[in-house]
């Protein structure tokens, strides 16, 4: 242990942060846009044409049955090529994030509407709500509220997750660290540090799940 | 031409008939309660009414409109027809007030301050304007009951459906929800009531259905169907229910 020199990363602390701002950025990027695909896919599969509902079902199916990185290869390479102009590594893994999320946050939004009594839903459509007020104003704000705790620690399993744009080049936290350690060759301490930064950000998400959970039961 | 007319209703989950040619109306004013035994349709039957519950065969309207017509606008029917559950079907993420202006804000279009005066209105009329803050997991189940029938009455409907609205009450409470829907009946209010409160209909229905296995066995006036003798099933379920 005496060798070990942990000033390397105060002074990699500013190269660290910018490393550690792709990663949450892209986080929270990936939360909204993968939240808001998800509920329309959820609404897809969920309403009452087949022909939706199947699309959206192979939707979801194909993404989840498809590992993460695999996905963050094709769009690398997809984007640019539907586009037709280079996009940068950050929107290809942007979009790929979204769209593997949403295939994951559409099962768990759809359980969550799901979940929803159909007392509820029918006392909606007996003042007169129209589906999608019934929708916007009834159902999914109890839905959130059932499905909230599963919601967060899916996109904690995302943020960790984000460590694998290190395959495309995109210079986020883990990437950022693992620079600093070869430049330097203080591997140990670099891949230490990344290590209880993601065991500290994650166990912090997760207690304030809890947190919450305790402060908004589920049920009524 | 009465407010709501039935006309051989039929209706099948999968090979199992739930409704049987079901024909029968109600008179603007009128107080209608349907009874009958478990799993004879009676629920069914009134859902039918706004259109909470498909149906296959038949034709039912209300205030003229026909509801099983795909070129009707039901949210804008049933905008019209006030209904009150079992299980009252607050919604427990907002507050009382918040429950009775929900729809008279997205469907009426009413101002934030029009509907907040008519829903203090209604909660004072129902005995509850203390509790207008609170939300609905706070209340007991007779006075969330009340809410509901607030709630309904906040679209001014032409007519309320009453869904066995003292079956998930605790007995000290009944008394509070039937006093507040006797008095609406008082007044003038077109209802349909699924119960199995006779005393409530000996008071103040004018009519009595009798539903047995999806099929309307009885259609009287309340005179006729507690002091003349009615069919055997009929009389075998009074017998059942008024012995306690």
């Amino acid at each position: 242990m005496t060798d070990f020199d942990f000033a390397i990363i105060i002074k990699s602390i500013p190269f660290l942060l910018e490393g550690m701002w792709v990663s949450l950025l892209l986080t929270l990027l990936a939360i909204t846009g993968g939240l808001i695909l998800g509920v329309l896919l959820a609404l897809c599969r969920l309403a009452p044409y087949t022909w939706l509902s199947f699309a959206a079902g192979t939707y979801v199916n194909f993404f989840r049955s498809m590992p993460l990185i695999l996905i963050i290869f094709w769009f690398y390479f997809l984007v640019p090529f539907i586009l037709g102009r280079p996009v940068g590594s950050f929107y290809s893994v942007l979009t790929a994030f979204v769209m593997f999320e949403a295939a994951y946050y559409c099962e768990i939004i759809r359980a969550g509407i799901q979940s929803v009594r159909t007392g509820q839903v029918y006392a909606g459509q007996a003042l007169g709500l129209t589906y999608a007020q019934n929708m916007r104003f009834v159902v999914l704000p109890q839905a959130f509220r059932a499905m909230m705790p599963i919601l967060l620690t899916q996109s904690i399993i995302m943020f960790q997750d984000t460590s694998l744009v290190y395959v495309v080049g995109l210079r986020d936290f883990l990437v950022a660290a693992d620079i600093v350690a070869n430049r330097d060759n203080r591997l140990m301490e670099m891949y230490m540090t990344v290590a209880i930064v993601y065991f500290a950000l994650c166990l912090v998400g997760q207690l304030g799940i809890h947190k919450l959970q305790k402060k908004f039961p589920t049920g009524r | 031409m009465p407010m709501i007319e039935m006309k051989d209703v039929s209706k099948w989950y999968g090979d199992f008939q739930v409704l049987d040619k079901c024909t029968t109306s109600v008179e603007k004013g009128e107080v209608v309660v349907v009874c009958g035994p478990s799993g004879s349709g009676k629920s069914t039957l009134i859902k039918t009414v706004n259109g909470l519950e498909p149906f296959q065969e038949g034709i039912i309207s209300v205030d003229k409109i026909m509801v099983g017509d795909s070129e009707t606008d039901l949210p804008k029917l049933r905008s019209k027809i006030g209904m009150v559950f079992q299980n009252f079907e607050l919604f427990p993420h907002l507050s009382i007030i918040e429950n009775i202006n929900l729809a008279q804000l997205m469907v009426l279009k009413r101002s934030i301050e029009d509907s907040k005066k008519r829903s203090m209105e209604l909660l004072d009329r129902v005995g509850l304007v203390d509790q207008a803050e609170k939300f609905p997991a706070e209340l007991s189940g007779g006075q969330q009951q009340r809410v509901a029938i607030a709630r309904g009455l906040a679209m001014d409907p032409i007519a309320m459906l009453f869904d066995e609205p003292t079956s998930a009450l605790d007995p000290e409470m009944i008394n509070e929800v039937l006093e507040v829907m006797s008095k609406l009946a008082v007044e003038g209010m077109t209802m349909m009531v699924v119960t199995h409160e006779m005393g409530f209909a000996r008071r103040v229905a004018h009519r009595v259905i009798f539903m047995d296995e999806g099929r309307i066995e009885e259609d009287c006036t309340k005179d006729e169907f507690f002091n003349t003798d009615r069919g055997d099933r009929a009389q075998e379920f009074l017998s059942k229910i008024l012995t306690h």
